[in-house]
């Protein structure tokens, strides 16, 4: 009983040591500014791992993520820059936002329509859709970027750098979802059924499940997070990259299986993502506060910190 | 017409395209020489501006010396280009124009290739064999981390703290990066700390607000390179810590060349490592067929500081980088 406590506390025991040791190894660590920067900037990544969550609890995968946010991102600043003559800056930015979630939406019901009526396997579907959408916007920008009008970031810029009562804008929009995510996750019907598909599909279509119907709703899900997240990332740098979110889909898968998620699927919980996504930003933020490490050991520590916080959770399914 | 991005939105035509590796339509006239062309997909900044420059050139090379065929190859990563190289050679080519993502790897493929008694230019990374090449232009690395350098210790004649981001693990990187510490051994300027942000400017944001929590005072950046320089100045702005602080960053983008020109108060230099070295290079090794120029050796360009008078000459709006 107290091991499994234990277990499903795993990744938060591995957030408060790496509070410890940062403090420890910081005198900055702990300051206000220093922790709002590490998340604010974890919002991007966070908001896409939630919906991830969403995704591998139903025993799916999406690969196409970092690629989707590039493309997504690059669509509405062409999008909002064409618009800005005309319909001027605010107008241009809200429909640029509406068109980002659009897209997001949409590329996520691809994903999710040829996983469930094209019955290819969500793997081979996601790392087909992420070729593709990494190519069109490295073809968009000719390799290099696709910049936001300058009229338009100063409209756009509190969407990044704004607060609310002192909490930055992009926190806020994380802690919303976060919130509404989990309990989607523990008291929905859709959260319900989202786990039944991802435990054992056979039976959930037995229990009258729509099966296809929900499966497909996580990719669209998933497509919509990633939309939300470039809302935030455009205003930060205003400027989209052929580099824009690359392995993007591996820090949040990292995320969800670090917060104890299962990646076979079946078992999900929304906190524990927003947990892992915080694990990885601080390890990161450690690392440039400290000369703990050489910079070329970087990757080594960091890979040691996720094998860690997962072990720490294993446990629970041992017993 | 080969389909880009460009020409597709000129003529308003609808569709997708792949920008895969194009192969330059053959005119119907009698060919007396084909040179194939291996560089690195545009997967960043850098490398977008040599896909700009290259088309460019061999565009207006094709134009001038219709006599000339050009078949051009790009690849994101080095078995790619190893690849291509080999399909290239298959091709019957007589000239081999290679920038090599990586010395060490393609050395072989490229020496085979010499082998079949094909001309070898070899554009701003050598290979890792001296006497392969036929030709060498190349940008000068050591030079690019000495202009730095030199340019810290004017702005800083008194001494101070800077910090440095260093580009992709690369020989390359390695290079810039001694000359630079060489060159600022003894002038009173400190170097803080040394992280790695690949040349990305969302990885370069990210360093730099670590850099501003954890350094009460910062006097100078060397970001050394434009796209991390600009990530670097947005986390520098939302610090609001621009008061007396100098960034830097290289290789001539031409956001940041205009910037300079338009007298920012952040970055008022740059460094040119070009992306147009490519230009010369196609070009010299056109001219031995087109007009029997028999030139062989190396070219080594400057990479010059780049200030608000001198601005202009580097600015290439149409430019993706």
């Amino acid at each position: 009983m107290i091991k499994t406590t234990l277990g499903r506390a795993g990744p938060l025991l591995g957030l408060v040591l790496l509070f410890l040791a940062g403090s420890l190894l910081s005198p900055t660590f702990l300051s206000s500014e220093n922790l709002l920067n590490v998340l604010t900037r974890s919002a991007v990544i966070g908001i896409i791992a939630i919906g991830a969550t969403f995704v591998i609890t139903g025993k799916g995968l999406d690969l196409s993520v970092g690629a989707m946010a590039a493309l997504v991102a690059g669509l509405s600043v062409l999008a909002m820059n064409a618009m800005l003559p005309t319909l001027g800056p605010f107008l241009s930015l809200v429909a640029g936002l509406l068109l980002a979630l659009l897209f997001g939406g949409a590329a996520g019901f691809v994903n999710g329509g040829l996983v469930v009526w094209g019955k290819i396997d969500a793997f081979i579907v996601t790392l087909g859709t992420m070729g593709i959408m990494r190519s069109l916007i490295t073809w968009m920008s000719d390799g290099g970027s696709i910049s936001l009008d300058f009229a338009l970031r100063d409209v756009g810029r509190p969407l990044y750098y704004g607060t609310v009562l002192g909490v930055p804008v992009p926190v806020l929009i994380f802690a919303v979802l976060a919130i509404g995510g989990e309990i989607v996750m523990t008291r929905l019907r859709f959260g319900r059924h989202v786990t039944a598909i991802g435990s054992n599909a056979q039976v959930a279509r037995h229990s009258a499940i729509r099966v296809d119907r929900v499966r497909l709703a996580t990719y669209v899900l998933q497509g919509l997070c990633v939309g939300l997240a470039t809302l935030i990332y455009i205003p930060r740098l205003g400027a989209v990259t052929p580099s824009t979110g690359l392995l993007w889909e591996l820090e949040a898968i990292a995320a969800v299986i670090i917060g104890g998620t299962a990646l076979s699927g079946g078992y999900g919980r929304v906190w524990g993502t927003v947990v892992g996504v915080l694990i990885l930003g601080l390890v990161a933020n450690i690392l440039n506060l400290t000369s703990l490490v050489s910079p070329h050991l970087n990757g080594a520590f960091q890979g040691v910190i996720i094998v860690i916080a997962v072990l720490l959770q294993r446990r629970r399914s041992i017993d | 017409m080969k389909l880009s991005r460009r020409n597709l939105l000129a003529t308003g035509a609808a569709g997708l395209a792949l920008p895969a590796a194009a192969v330059l339509p053959a005119a119907a006239q009698e060919k007396t020489a084909r040179i194939g062309v291996a560089i690195p997909a545009a997967t960043h900044g850098w490398t977008g501006g040599l896909n700009f420059h290259t088309e460019r050139t061999i565009q207006s090379m094709q134009a001038a010396f219709p006599q000339l065929e050009f078949i051009l190859t790009t690849s994101g990563d080095v078995q790619g280009q190893v690849n291509n190289v080999e399909d290239l050679v298959a091709q019957q080519i007589d000239a081999l124009i290679i920038l090599p993502m990586e010395s060490d790897p393609l050395t072989e493929p490229v020496k085979a290739a010499k082998d079949r008694g094909i001309f070898i230019t070899a554009v701003d990374r050598g290979l890792a064999q001296e006497g392969i090449e036929d030709l060498y232009v190349g940008g000068n690395n050591p030079q690019y981390g000495v202009v730095a350098g030199e340019y810290f210790r004017s702005k800083l004649p008194n001494g101070g703290k800077i910090v440095v981001m260093r580009g992709i693990p690369t020989a390359i990187d390695n290079i810039r990066i001694e000359a630079f510490q060489k060159v600022l051994d003894g002038s009173g300027v400190e170097i803080l700390d040394m992280q790695y942000a690949n040349w990305n400017p969302d990885k370069a944001f990210e360093v730099m607000q670590d850099y501003l929590t954890r350094f009460p005072q910062i006097d100078g950046v060397w970001a050394g390179d434009d796209d991390a320089a600009l990530g670097a100045r947005a986390a520098i702005e939302q610090a609001e810590r621009q008061e007396g602080m100098v960034l830097l960053g290289g290789s001539g983008m031409n956001r940041v060349i205009k910037m300079i020109m338009d007298g920012d108060t952040l970055i008022d230099a740059d460094i040119f490592y070009p992306p147009t070295l490519i230009q010369p290079a196609i070009e010299v090794t056109a001219m031995r067929y087109a007009t029997q120029s028999p030139i062989r050796g190396r070219y080594v360009l400057d990479s010059p500081l780049i200030k608000k008078e001198n601005a202009a000459e580097f600015y290439f709006p149409d430019s993706p980088y």
